[in-house]
């Protein structure tokens, strides 16, 4: 699906410094239908990779490619733009519209669907987010949550083959958060839509199919969240934390217990514990 | 003695006479002692914010009374300002709300409208910068250079240049990262310490709040849940859960664990104590209860 | 205390004034003010006001909300015709008093003024409490679109305008968090004279403005992640079209404006 090379990004610097290098060779092959959690430090240059994968940033070395396109092409960018949709940060500064369902049709308007197919999409992606009773809305008047959700319905409505989600749980409330995270997953299972999930919420990455750590402009970890989380010491050297979890497990196997340091979530972890006491 | 804050059957209401008419805080009573540090936990639209602009004066209540050492803060409306000066409150995202030229000036807004002599503006603008982590080399900087944790900092400076006796802090850590999230406490626990005054502590997580605070008061639908050490409101984690609220992970490893017969106090909340307890366990060998 | 500013007066409805393409109201706004501005003497003002009245009717508007709607001109409406009693000179002064004088021609003068822009404005404002801003800006936006043969950008206006109704309410709110922030810093919005008042906003002012700068350029970002590139080959959601009810309303809305003007060649 997406596709990085030896990819580099320096941020314009001022007059009479060296540019800092944001991202410093980055290889990665995202495959189709994942859902793909980055993690890192702020300025670790998570959000920076993001905003690669639609060319809101074009790499001052290396290639980065969607679907085969290389988003250095001019011509392609609209096709790489609704073939992967973002999410970001401030719910209140990416709703365009002062209605709900007029925010959703914007980018099929923009692409020129007719407006019998616009209606056909807004109200599916309405209904996919589970916002379909705020069509007629003003969306200021909705939950940080409810606004993401309408914000990822904007996105829904190009039919994109993949979301990427850069930070847009930063600024929510736990609920919101979990209103967000949930949709990611739904749209992932039953749409097939690949999903990249940019956080430095550690326990957003537990249900992921691969979680990558980034450090200083390159790629510290990558595997499974069980792979990574168990990597206790490294990740604390990168200023992350472990889930309580991992971090209990870890603290009885320093103890000399016989426990995997695997078990992610609270059930699987209190399985392991019980286990050992046995 | 006096308790610092006393509220007593606060109740603000928006809109009243129109038909969206709603109470956002609906005949609240706490009180909160001297040199306390309290969390307050509820979700969006519980009326945490509405509650803590009371404490400072920015919203006067529809009825109630707020005292703060023992005297309405509304006894001489005119003279509500003096209560700002004393009820700082740090709002959220407060880096937001820089506008001076220098970080220096910035943090010297709060003293200089109290009226301070520009000597005693300037111990207050130092102390306050060394508090909130920010060295000294940054005063002379633009606000608007500095990174977003720093930004921030400033903005909390400018809130503790005041000196104030209760110093109330909406969501400090709100965005940050993990390590961003730990420094920021650690400085706020260590500006607590040194001077013993009162802290506020208003925050969605739950970890958080456990970590860090001595009693804890919950609010949900205008109204307090509940208010407690943290040990007794999260004995209570069934009531936190049907009100929409966290309960910290490792107290939910720690019920799990009871569910799985083991004799662990299902009220624990931290790590260390977890780990402390399961040894302990292990070691007197009666495992299952 | 910013919150109770109430902005966009739509009150939406499902009246047949509420159904009308924006294009037709617009349309018959115009109108309404030519013929408005043709009306000579009572009885083509009893008219049009006739005329006001049954639309007001129609839109289910009630009239206190539109009576709210003169309070912020009552000044303008007072000075205007004060202006026209004393200014107006006729033959015979009902009254005189050192230079001032009043003349039977002068009242009707001030009288007739007082209606005209009461009228004027209660009309305008029906428009503006029927008709959601979008569709005005749609409305708008679709009229003026032979203006692009001779350059004027008129998507990209219309794209404004529908943005900064978005982002009012968004900015209101800042300014109310803004500041509080700043008056639990001691700030004092309140007190003092012209100058120090002045010199009170800029705590308020250069966030604001920091913010609103921030806020764009996050949006332009959000925009073009959505594809937008331009009013070029774009489509819409809503289509405006005119049903048989937009012809009719218009057909009566000429016949109305061009009976107002030979009634009043009339002088009726």
């Amino acid at each position: 699906m997406l596709q990085t090379e030896q990819l580099e990004y320096a941020y314009p610097a001022e007059e009479g410094k060296t540019p800092r290098l944001a991202l410093g060779g980055v290889d990665l092959n995202i495959e189709k239908g994942s859902f793909v959690v980055v993690l890192g430090h702020n300025g670790s240059g998570k959000s920076t990779l993001a905003k690669h994968f639609n060319a809101v940033l074009l790499p001052t070395g290396g290639k980065v490619w969607v679907e085969g396109m290389d988003t250095a092409d001019e011509a392609l960018l609209l096709e790489i733009r609704r073939r992967v949709g973002m999410v970001f940060q401030n719910p209140d500064n990416q709703i365009v519209a002062n209605v709900v369902e007029e925010d959703v049709a914007f980018a099929p308007e923009n692409l020129g669907v007719p407006p019998e197919e616009i209606r056909r999409r807004v109200d599916e992606a309405l209904a996919v987010v589970g916002m379909e009773k705020f069509v007629r809305h003003a969306p200021h008047l909705l939950s940080g949550g409810q606004k993401q959700r309408v914000a990822i319905a904007g996105v829904i409505a190009m039919e994109p083959e993949c979301i990427v989600l850069d930070e847009a749980t930063a600024m929510l409330d736990p609920m919101g958060r979990e209103e967000v995270l949930s949709t990611a997953h739904r749209l992932n299972r039953e749409k097939g839509i690949t999903v990249i999930l940019i956080t430095h919420h550690m326990n957003e990455a537990e249900e992921a199919d691969r979680v990558i750590v980034m450090n200083d402009g390159q790629v510290a970890m990558d595997g499974s969240p069980q792979e990574v989380f168990c990597q206790v010491e490294k990740l604390r050297a990168l200023g992350l934390t472990v889930p309580d979890t991992v971090e209990l497990l870890y603290e009885l196997r320093q103890s000399g217990w016989d426990v995997p340091l695997d078990a992610l979530t609270v059930e699987a972890c209190a399985d392991a514990v019980a286990a050992a006491m046995k | 003695m006096e308790p610092i804050l006393r509220v007593e059957h606060l109740t603000h209401t928006y809109g009243s006479g129109t038909p969206f008419e709603r109470s956002a805080v609906q005949d609240l009573s706490f009180q909160v002692e001297a040199g306390e540090f309290l969390g307050v936990i509820g979700h969006t639209g519980s009326g945490k914010s509405t509650l803590i602009q009371h404490l400072n004066g920015l919203l006067r209540p529809t009825s109630g009374h707020i005292y703060l050492d023992g005297t309405d803060i509304w006894a001489k409306p005119k003279e509500i300002r003096q209560v700002r000066f004393q009820v700082g409150l740090v709002f959220q995202y407060p880096e937001y709300q820089l506008f001076e030229e220098t970080v220096y000036r910035d943090i010297a807004f709060g003293p200089t409208n109290m009226g301070l002599t520009p000597e005693q503006v300037d111990r207050a603008v130092r102390e306050a910068a060394a508090f909130a982590g920010l060295s000294e080399e940054l005063l002379d900087k633009s606000p608007f250079e500095l990174s977003g944790g720093q930004k921030r900092r400033v903005a909390i400076a400018g809130v503790i240049a005041m000196d104030p006796k209760v110093l109330i802090l909406d969501e400090p850590t709100a965005g940050l990262d993990p390590e961003g999230r730990e420094r920021l406490l650690a400085n706020i626990r260590a500006y607590h310490q040194a001077k013993g005054n009162t802290i506020l502590l208003v925050s969605h997580s739950m970890d958080e709040i456990a970590r860090n605070v001595d009693r804890i008061l919950v609010l949900k639908d205008a109204h307090v849940l509940m208010s407690g050490t943290p040990r007794e409101v999260f004995a209570r984690a069934e009531e936190l859960e049907s009100a929409g609220l966290d309960v910290p992970q490792v107290t939910r490893i720690a019920r799990a664990l009871r569910d799985r017969g083991l004799a662990i106090d299902p009220a624990v909340y931290t790590t260390e104590e977890l780990t402390a307890a399961l040894l302990a366990l292990k070691k007197g060998g009666s495992a299952v209860c | 205390m910013l919150k109770d500013i109430t902005l966009g007066q739509y009150f939406p409805g499902d009246t047949l004034a509420h159904r009308l393409d924006p294009r037709t109201k617009l349309i018959l706004v115009v109108l309404y003010i030519v013929a408005l501005f043709c009306a000579k003497y009572f009885w083509t003002y009893a008219l049009v006001a006739l005329v006001l009245a049954v639309c007001v009717r129609i839109s289910r508007v009630r009239l206190k909300a539109l009576v709210r709607g003169l309070k912020p001109v009552l000044i303008i409406i007072t000075f205007t015709a004060v202006l026209n009693l004393f200014y107006t000179k006729g033959e015979e002064p009902l009254w005189q008093w050192h230079f001032l004088s009043i003349y039977p021609e002068g009242i009707l003068a001030a009288v007739f003024m007082v209606l005209r822009i009461t009228l004027l404005i209660m009309g305008t404002f029906l428009l503006t409490y029927t008709t959601s801003p979008i569709h005005l800006t749609d409305g708008m936006e679709s009229l003026m679109n032979p203006l692009k043969k001779i350059h004027v950008p008129v998507h990209e206006l219309a794209m404004m305008m529908s943005i900064a109704l978005r982002f009012i309410p968004t900015l209101i709110e800042e300014t109310d968090k803004i500041m509080s922030a700043q008056k639990a810093r001691g700030a004092d919005f309140e007190s003092g004279n012209l100058l120090q008042r002045a010199k009170a906003m800029i705590p308020l002012l250069v966030p604001l403005f920091i913010s609103a700068f921030r806020r764009a350029d996050e949006l332009a970002v959000a925009m073009e992640c959505r594809c937008y590139h331009g009013g070029e080959g774009r489509t819409k959601l809503h289509v405006l079209h005119y049903a048989a009810r937009d012809y009719a309303a218009m057909v009566l809305g000429l016949a109305f404006a061009a009976g107002i003007f030979v009634l009043g060649r009339m002088g009726l």
